[in-house]
C-alpha cells in the first residue's frame, strides 16, 4: 500500500509542467488504444498485410509467374499448402502477391477521397452560403449514383488490355472509386468544420486579422480532421472490397496484375471441382478488410470522447 | 407536412437531373465508337450508322442530346435499345423479380437481424452479445461476392439444400439463398443497430417508470422499450429497401437472377447506352422516393420529429 503512493503524488504535483506528463488528445487515445485487444489484433494484422504488400518476396520464394500447366488445379498438398490454380500457378504465392494491388487500391482511394472530399467539405463548411449550397448539391448528385454501378460504367468506358501498364490499371480503378466516393467524406468534413467554425479560437484568429487560408490550415483543419481520418480508415476496407468486386466482375484490375479479386473471379469457373482456388484468396481478402474495419473502429472508440 | 413533401420533391429535381446527366455523359460522350462490334466482325453499314446517329441524336452536342433524351423521358418514352427492344418493357419485365428478391432480403434482415439484435441488447456482455458482435463484424468484412460464391458452393452445389441458380423460374423458394446473401451485410448492421438502440433505451426514464409501476417484464420490454428502440432500425431497413430496389449486380449475377441488376450489368458490358441510362434513371428515382417515404414514416413513428 505504501509503495505505489509516492509516484502517484509526484504525477499529481507536476501537471503540465513537464512535456512528458501532458496528455494531449493523441496521447490519450494512444493510452486507450494499447489496452484494447481489438486494436492489438487488428494492428498486428495491419502490420503483417502491409509488410506482405511491400516485400512479398519475404514470404515466398516463388514468383507469381512460376507456373506449370502440368500442375493445373491440383489441390493443397505438402508441397503447395494452398494448391495450384487453373494455370498451374501456386495459389499461396498468388495470394501473397495479390496483397499489394488490393491494399494499394484501398489506401490510394482513401487518400484520393480524403483529398477531394476533405477540401470540398472544408470549403463548404467554412465559407457557407452559396459555396456550401453548390458543393452540397454536387455531393448529393454524386451520392445518388451507386458506387459499384458508377465505377462499372466508368471502367467499361475506359477499357484496358494486357499491355496496359500495371500502374495505369490500378490508378483507373482508384480514380473511378474516388470520383464516386468523395461525397461521404465531404459530408463528414463539412459537419465537423461547421462545429469548429464558430469556436472561440477561430473567432480570435479572425479578430487578429488572419486570412481565410491561414484560419483553415492552422485552426480549422487540425481541429476537425479526427472524425474524417477515422471514417477514411474504415473506408479502406470497403474500397479493397469494392476493388475485388470490380475485378470479380471483370472490369477492375486486368490479368497481368495479381490481385485477390482476379483470383476469386478465375476460381468462379472451377468452384465445383477446385474450391481451394476460391477459399484461400477469399479468406485473405476478408481478413484484410476485417483488419482495416477493426482498426478504424478501435481508433474511433479511442478518439471519440463521448463514448468514454 | 404537404409543404415539406413539396419542398423535398423540388429538391429532388436537380439531383435527378445531375445524376442522369453524369450517367448520360459517361455512356455517350466517352471515347470509343458506340457502333464498335455492333454488326459482328465487319464495320456497320453506313446506312445503319446514319440511322442510329439520327435516332439517338449522336451528332448533336452532348447537352442538347441530353435535353432531347430528358424530354422523351418526361413523356414516358425510355427509348429503344440497339437491338430495337423497348427499354420500358425490358425494365417492366425485370422489375418484379428484383422487388421479390428485395422483399426476401428484407424479411431476412427483419427476422435474423432484429432477432439477433434483441437477444444481444437484452443481455449486454453475455455470451450471446459477444457472439453477435463478433459474427456481425466477420460478416461485414466478407465481400458479398465471396459470401455468395461460398454459400452457392456449399449450400447449393455440395449439399444441394437450396437451388444453386435461379434462372427463368424466380419462385420464392429459389430466391431464398440469393435473398440471404443480398441481406447479409445489412443484416449485420441491423443487428448492431438494434442492439445499441435497445441497450440505450433500457436505461431511459420511461422504462424505469414502467418498471416502477409494476408492469410485468414482458410488457416493459415488448411494448415500452421495443417500440421506441425499433424506430432507427425501421428507417435503416426502409433506406436499405430503396437501395435494394436498384437491383443487385453482384448477387443477381452469381445466382443468375433475371432482375434489374442483371439487366444493367449486361447492358453496361455490351455498352447499350439507352438501356443503362434508362435503368439508372429509374433506380435513382426509386431510391430518392423511398428515402422520402422513409423520412415521412420516421416523423409518423416518432412525433418528436416534425416536418413542419
Amino acid at each position: 500500500m505504501a509503495d505505489p503512493t509516492p509516484p502517484v503524488i509526484v504525477e499529481a504535483e507536476a501537471p503540465a509542467a513537464t512535456e512528458t506528463t501532458v496528455r494531449t488528445l493523441g496521447r490519450d487515445a494512444w493510452h486507450d488504444l494499447i489496452r484494447k485487444p481489438t486494436f492489438i489484433v487488428s494492428g498486428v494484422l495491419f502490420v503483417i498485410f502491409v509488410t506482405i504488400a511491400i516485400v512479398p518476396g519475404l514470404f515466398t520464394s516463388l514468383s507469381p509467374t512460376d507456373c506449370s500447366l502440368s500442375l493445373s488445379r491440383q489441390g493443397p498438398s505438402s508441397a503447395a499448402w494452398f494448391g495450384y490454380d487453373n494455370n498451374g500457378c501456386d495459389v499461396y504465392t498468388h495470394t501473397i502477391y495479390g496483397a499489394r494491388a488490393s491494399i494499394m487500391v484501398g489506401v490510394l482511394t482513401a487518400v484520393g477521397v480524403l483529398l477531394i472530399g476533405g477540401i470540398a467539405g472544408t470549403v463548404a463548411g467554412f465559407y457557407g452560403r452559396s459555396t456550401d449550397t453548390v458543393v452540397s448539391r454536387l455531393g448529393d448528385i454524386f451520392f445518388g449514383i451507386p458506387l459499384l454501378l458508377g465505377a462499372l460504367i466508368v471502367l467499361v468506358s475506359f477499357p484496358g488490355n494486357a499491355e496496359t501498364p500495371e500502374l495505369v490499371t490500378i490508378s483507373k480503378v482508384v480514380l473511378a472509386l474516388a470520383v464516386l466516393g468523395w461525397p461521404q467524406i465531404m459530408r463528414i468534413t463539412r459537419s465537423s468544420v461547421l462545429q469548429v467554425r464558430s469556436a472561440d479560437y477561430v473567432q480570435a484568429a479572425r479578430a487578429l486579422g488572419a486570412g481565410g487560408t491561414r484560419m483553415i490550415l492552422k485552426h480549422v483543419v487540425p481541429n476537425s480532421i479526427a472524425p474524417v481520418i477515422v471514417v477514411a480508415t474504415i473506408g479502406i476496407g470497403g474500397y479493397i472490397a469494392a476493388e475485388a468486386t470490380l475485378s470479380f466482375l471483370g472490369v477492375g484490375l486486368q490479368p497481368p496484375v495479381v490481385s485477390w479479386g482476379l483470383a476469386i473471379s478465375r476460381a468462379q469457373d472451377y468452384v465445383r471441382t477446385s474450391p481451394h482456388m476460391l477459399l484461400f484468396p477469399a479468406s485473405a481478402l476478408s481478413l484484410c478488410v476485417l483488419a482495416f474495419i477493426m482498426l478504424g473502429d478501435a481508433i474511433r472508440d479511442a478518439l471519440d470522447p463521448k463514448l468514454r | 407536412m404537404g409543404r415539406y413533401v413539396a419542398r423535398r420533391l423540388l429538391q429532388m429535381i436537380p439531383v435527378v437531373i445531375g445524376t442522369t446527366f453524369i450517367i448520360y455523359a459517361l455512356v455517350w460522350a466517352l471515347p470509343g465508337d458506340p457502333f464498335a462490334g455492333r454488326c459482328g466482325a465487319r464495320p456497320c453499314p453506313a446506312a445503319y450508322v446514319a440511322d442510329m446517329t439520327a435516332k439517338y441524336n449522336l451528332d448533336d452536342p452532348l447537352p442538347l442530346a441530353y435535353i432531347q433524351y430528358l424530354g422523351n423521358l418526361l413523356r414516358g418514352d425510355f427509348g429503344e435499345t440497339f437491338q430495337g427492344l423497348s427499354v420500358g418493357e425490358e425494365l417492366l419485365r425485370a422489375y418484379p423479380t428484383t422487388v421479390k428478391l428485395a422483399l426476401v432480403a428484407i424479411a431476412f434482415e427483419i427476422i435474423i437481424g432484429i432477432g439477433a439484435g434483441i437477444l444481444a441488447g437484452l443481455r449486454r456482455g453475455s455470451f450471446i452479445d459477444n457472439l453477435v458482435l463478433v459474427s456481425t463484424l466477420v460478416v461485414v468484412s466478407i465481400p458479398v461476392f465471396v459470401i455468395g460464391s461460398v454459400l452457392q458452393l456449399f449450400l447449393g452445389m455440395r449439399w444441394g439444400i437450396f437451388p444453386a441458380t435461379v434462372g427463368g423460374d424466380a419462385s420464392l423458394y429459389n430466391l431464398i439463398l440469393p435473398g440471404f446473401v443480398l441481406a447479409s451485410l445489412s443484416l449485420a448492421y441491423v443487428a448492431r443497430l438494434t442492439r445499441t438502440s435497445l441497450a440505450e433505451n433500457r436505461r431511459a426514464d420511461y422504462v424505469r417508470t414502467a418498471v416502477a409501476k409494476g408492469l410485468p417484464q414482458r410488457r416493459v420490454i415488448g411494448i415500452h422499450t421495443m417500440r421506441n428502440s425499433l424506430i432507427p432500425v425501421v428507417t435503416f431497413i426502409g433506406a436499405d429497401f430503396g437501395a435494394l430496389l436498384g437491383g443487385a449486380i453482384v448477387t443477381e449475377g452469381i445466382f443468375n437472377v433475371p432482375g434489374v441488376g442483371n439487366l444493367i450489368f449486361r447492358s453496361i458490358t455490351t455498352r447499350d447506352g439507352v438501356m443503362v441510362t434508362g435503368a439508372v434513371t429509374v433506380l435513382v428515382l426509386v431510391f430518392l422516393l423511398v428515402n422520402l417515404l422513409v423520412d415521412l414514416i420516421y416523423g409518423w413513428l416518432d412525433p418528436r420529429i416534425s416536418h413542419g
